[in-house]
């Protein structure tokens, strides 16, 4: 049994610092009992001689100089596992809240894990449709991809996750997968969203959830998605399924850990986030990926909300110094009622070039993909200068340009929330808005290509209406 | 053992402190606990020494034993590293995957270079040759390209009196013995170098040739020279990894040291996929036959991130130090620096900026500093080592202390553009903002190997750029209506030299390599284009159908000539002469 200590000599914020300890270890985890009896869990941040300081999960509130019980675990946070895990809901402490029994586990796991291998990595390249025209057609998702959405309060982010999280398969394949969804400091109501969603699409099966909510203790947080990706890891490298990660929202994650570094007097770095954010949010991005010769992979769609959608706030940046990429929301389109609002021109999948082509999706996507691209851009551009100048000062082509803005803000970005569109009607949406302009402007798609594909979307004058032969 | 320990006394994440370590000395290794962390000791304050840890310090606590081992962090040198994968502090990840599995495990250790494998031993002095330190006494083929020579390692010197004829063997063999004045000392195929302190060379000398990349606008506008130091900075997605990646492909160096310092594991496995595959332009072999990675990422241990650059650059003097050629690519030095940082928070050092310590800059130039065009020591010969480190400030921000320390330091600057990135600009090197302070040294090489003419046409193309942003301005102001016909003309020759030769496709097989002698012929055609077009305008004919010729569309596709196929570029020359002769020919006619 192990002993307890009652020589607490200072809480400060989450912190507790406990004095005339024995063999206490370097991240170990700690119960806590309060005068009330009331239990909490801390981890072990740093040992000093016999002097240990620990962060306490719940937070310190109840706490006091006297009267608290503090016991050394000797061993660091584990989640137990077993198959059975699916579909369980738990806390942000891995404690079930479903109502169902504890899991009777085969296996338990540490959940910081170990860095996997670099050499054991096996390169993400599976095409993942997710029915989304904007991610599919021009920021393709890979399996084993890390891929954040940056969005803003309000924003319909989670609306976009749970759209993708239904709809994403892997073509002509029929595989296991499953759904890991760790909400961090999200509301009730969010939450909630996509369990009804999970529910209604009976995903919740092949789901696991992980909830700490907007009024659960805000320390916890630093811990919760490490219980969802060690699940992940399981799934995926145990049982070989191919599982989807959703972290929401890693706003809050790092309001934890700038907490914790406040109350540690760390040296802040940019904005007060602590120097080391970088390395704590690679450890848990760098949780995605494939291993060779293994089946299953884990894929990654980490949400943030941007404070002010400034995206060289630290969260943001840190988060695209990592990922392999990034979905942008855009206010604007938003306000537009254009659903969903991602914004493609900064966004950014960068391992779709070995994720799309021929047998993958088709031949044509990736000059597909850089005409709207360039189309766009430039159409935005020239929007811009008309505001400026009027529309008198463009020339013919220009006109062009605004009009195929604005048609593939309304018919490629913007489609329901359940609309579910192939790869094949992503790009056949794509030409029939290129069909617009001259051919002599397509200089991104070569010209078999365009003998190819184009003809079958030129007769008909609306971009609507359906194929013409 | 036990008496020979010293104890933990706390325990601070990678930072452990402990005391009475049998005769600490600074940068010396340690073994942490009875799990076997490995470690080495950055502070002595008395009894108490600072320890930075390469591996996970979880569970460990006070009262656990430190073992010294006298030994300085260091690397071992020998045949088997060209082609090898290693972590941060040289543990080979290949191996550690065989023996440990998927995930790195703690207290996992594998020697750096294989100790069953053979290799051919050739000696190539005579028993009683005398030789000292940076003397070659044999060599062994590493790969079908690399002969790796086996040199006297430093301290040795005197008479050879014994050494084995050609034959094989494993790198503890001993292959000779030298008597020298403290004793009969054994050379084996490897030796051991303490990463922190350069290898010494004879004599160190200024740059005098390019490496070329195969990269238009490194080559064409901001040449790195060999032995030379270069900088990428640029936001995140900006393109500093595809940049070294196509150095580490392209660039006409021997030897090639790729360090993943805290970056993405997927990136190092992009590498050991394509490097097997790709084939080096000048040998016809896979480039995987001259590279050696570093792979420590973002999510390993931060202690042996710090190491990573140093075990990098040892290797990378070493093979410097058998008269290669050597480019390294460090992937990204702000993580080192951040590592640095971390290590010096957990000290309790005195912040400088932004927390980071303020022997930063220090620390970046010396690392830097280890670069250099040498004489080595032995033969004599020359032989380089360039440095080419990104940099991934917060927000872009060029005024990081990373960024200002890293300029103060390097020659070149390849300045990464949040908005060119943005436009699909790739490789997005800001042509206004770059630059290369070896154009002079290297000018010699340019004329001799590309004519007088290149070195105008290049400045000339600058000055367009330059003219193209003034002008820019101007069109913001007043319209593109109010620039005279000249002035258009200027603004779609910066187009076209935009668009058709900065512009570069790292990942079109066509386009991902341009020769010195491919990017002259392109440059050319754009030049030729403006003159004509230039002196058309003198002639009346109107701007309009100047630009409307359709030769700028095989201009533009000029790119994609194979490197076989330049004559192709004297067809489009006649053509564009002739179009223009029948367009003054034209007006002139009325
Ligand atoms: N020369 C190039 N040709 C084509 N595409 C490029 C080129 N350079 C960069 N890109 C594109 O930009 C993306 C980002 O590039 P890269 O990974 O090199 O950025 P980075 O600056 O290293 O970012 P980070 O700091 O996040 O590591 C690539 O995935 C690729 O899509
Ligand atoms: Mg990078």
């Amino acid at each position: 049994m192990a002993k307890e200590y009652v020589t607490t000599r200072e809480i400060a914020g989450p912190l507790l610092i406990v004095d005339h300890i024995e063999g206490a270890k370097y991240n170990e985890i700690v119960q806590i009992k309060a005068v009330d009896g009331s239990i909490k869990n801390g981890q072990v941040l740093e040992v000093d001689g016999d002097r240990a300081l620990i962060q306490v999960f719940e937070g310190t509130a109840g706490l006091n100089l006297g009267g608290t019980r503090v016991k050394f675990l000797g061993k660091g946070v584990e989640v137990g596992l077993s198959p059975s895990i699916l579909g369980r809901i738990f806390n942000g402490s891995g404690v079930p809240i479903d109502g169902s029994s504890a899991i009777i586990p085969e296996k338990r796991m540490d959940i910081n894990g170990n860095p996997l291998n670099p050499y054991a990595r096996n390169y993400p390249l599976e095409f993942i449709q997710t029915g989304i025209s904007a991610i599919d057609g021009l920021n393709t998702l890979v399996r084993g991809q890390k891929l954040p959405i940056f969005s803003g309060s309000g924003l319909p982010h989670a609306q976009i996750a749970a759209q993708i999280a239904r709809q994403a398969k892997v073509l002509g394949k029929e595989e296991k997968f499953a759904v890991v969804f760790v909400a961090m400091g999200i509301t009730f109501e969010e939450a909630n969203y996509f369990m009804e969603d999970f529910k209604k699409t009976g995903a919740l099966e092949r789901s696991v959830m992980f909830l700490n909510l907007a009024n659960d203790p805000v320390i916890e947080r630093i811990a919760t998605p490490r219980f969802g990706l060690t699940v992940a890891e399981y799934l995926a490298f145990d049982l070989g399924m191919h599982v989807l990660v959703i972290l929401t929202d890693m706003t809050n994650y790092c309001e934890a850990l700038r907490e914790i570094s406040a109350a540690r007097k760390e040296v802040p770095g940019r904005r007060g986030y602590p120097g080391y954010m970088y390395t704590d949010l690679a450890t848990m991005y760098e949780r995605a990926g494939r291993i060779k010769e293994k089946k299953g992979s884990i894929t990654q769609i980490p949400i943030l909300t941007m404070p002010e959608d400034d995206k060289t706030h630290p969260i943001a940046d840190l988060t695209g110094y990592i990922t392999e990429g990034q979905m942008f929301l855009s206010r604007n389109l938003f306000q537009q009622a254009i659903y969903p609002p991602i914004d493609v021109l900064p966004s950014l999948s960068r391992l779709k070039d070995k994720g799309i082509g021929k047998g993958k999706t088709r031949e044509d996507h990736a000059d597909v993909l850089n005409q709207l691209f360039a189309a766009y851009a430039r159409g935005r551009e020239v929007r811009e200068l008309a505001i400026v100048l009027g529309e008198s000062a463009l020339t013919k082509t220009d006109l062009i340009f605004v009009r195929f803005a604005d048609e593939f803000e309304q018919k490629f970005v913007k489609q329901g929330e359940y609309e579910n569109r192939s790869i094949e009607e992503t790009l056949d949406i794509g030409w029939r808005l290129l069909s617009m302009f001259p051919v002599g402007e397509l200089k991104r798609i070569r010209p078999e290509y365009i003998e190819k594909y184009l003809s079958r979307y030129t007769t008909s004058s609306e971009g609507d209406t359906k194929n013409a032969d | 053992m036990k008496d020979k320990a010293g104890r933990v006394v706390k325990v601070s994440g990678p930072l452990v402190v402990a005391e009475n370590i049998p005769q600490a000395k600074m940068f010396e290794m340690v073994y942490v606990s009875d799990k076997k962390l490995f470690g080495e000791i950055i502070e002595i304050k008395g009894n108490k020494a600072s320890i930075q840890v390469y591996e996970d310090t979880s569970g460990i606590g006070p009262g656990e034993p430190v073992y010294s081992t006298g030994l300085p962090l260091s690397v071992e040198l020998g045949p088997g590293l060209i082609g090898s994968i290693y972590d941060g502090v040289q543990r080979p990840l290949d191996e550690l995957r065989k023996e440990y599995g998927d995930f790195i495990s703690r207290g996992a250790y594998k020697p750096a270079l294989n100790r069953k494998k053979e290799w051919l031993f050739e000696p190539v002095v005579r028993k009683g040759t005398t030789v000292k330190a940076g003397n070659v006494v044999g060599k062994v083929q590493e790969t079908p390209v690399i002969m790796h020579k086996i040199i006297v390692p430093s301290g040795i010197e005197g008479e050879i009196i014994s050494i084995i004829e050609k034959k094989k063997v494993t790198v503890e063999d001993v292959v000779a013995r030298v008597k020298t004045t403290e004793g009969t000392k054994e050379i084996k195929l490897f030796q051991k170098w303490p990463v922190r302190i350069g290898r010494p060379v004879l004599k160190r000398l200024p740059p005098v040739d390019p490496l070329i990349t195969g990269q238009r606008v490194i080559d064409a506008f901001f040449p790195i020279a060999r032995g030379g130091t270069a900088c990428v900075p640029g936001p995140f997605g900006s393109g500093k990894t595809v940049v070294q990646h196509q150095l580490a492909k392209w660039s006409d160096a021997d030897i090639i040291i790729f360090i993943g310092c805290g970056e993405r594991g997927n990136e190092m496995t992009d590498v050991l996929m394509e490097f097997p595959e790709l084939k080096d332009p000048r040998t016809g072999r896979p480039l995987m036959e001259r590279t050696v990675l570093i792979a420590n990422t973002s999510n390993m241990p931060v202690a042996a991130r710090e190491a990573s650059v140093f075990t990098g650059i040892t290797i990378g003097e070493y093979y410097r130090d058998m008269g290669y050629n050597v480019a390294l690519m460090a992937d990204s030095t702000s993580r080192w620096a951040e590592a640095m940082r971390e290590m010096s928070g957990r000290l309790e050092e005195m912040p400088g900026e932004e927390g980071y310590p303020a022997y930063l800059a220090s620390r970046i130039a010396s690392f830097y500093e280890r670069a250099g065009r040498v004489f080595i020591l032995g033969s004599g010969k020359e032989a380089t080592l360039s440095v080419i480190g990104a940099v991934s400030p917060p927000g872009g921000d060029l005024s990081d202390p990373v960024v200002q320390a890293t300029l103060r330091t390097v020659r070149v600057f390849w300045s990464l553009d949040a908005q060119l990135a943005y436009a699909r600009h790739f490789p997005s090197i800001h042509w206004l903002r770059s630059y290369s302070l070896y154009v002079d040294m290297l000018s010699d090489f340019y004329k001799k190997e590309m004519g007088e003419e290149w070195i105008e046409i290049r400045q000339e193309a600058m000055r367009t750029l330059r003219r193209e942003a003034e002008l820019q301005e101007m069109v913001r102001l007043i319209g593109i209506d109010a620039l005279s016909s000249k002035d258009r003309l200027i603004m779609e020759t910066a187009r076209s030299i935009r668009e058709d030769f900065l512009q570069q496709n790292a990942f079109m097989d066509a386009d991902t390599y341009t020769s010195l002698k491919k990017q002259y012929r392109m440059m050319k055609l754009i030049h030729l284009f403006n003159k004509l077009a230039a002196h058309a305008l003198d002639k009346n004919v109107e701007l309009d159908k100047i630009l409307s010729l359709p030769v700028r569309v095989e201009i533009s596709r000029a790119k994609f000539i194979p490197e076989k196929e330049l004559k192709k570029f004297d067809v489009i020359e006649e053509k564009i002469s002739s179009l223009f002769n029948v367009l003054v020919k034209e007006v002139e006619n009325g």
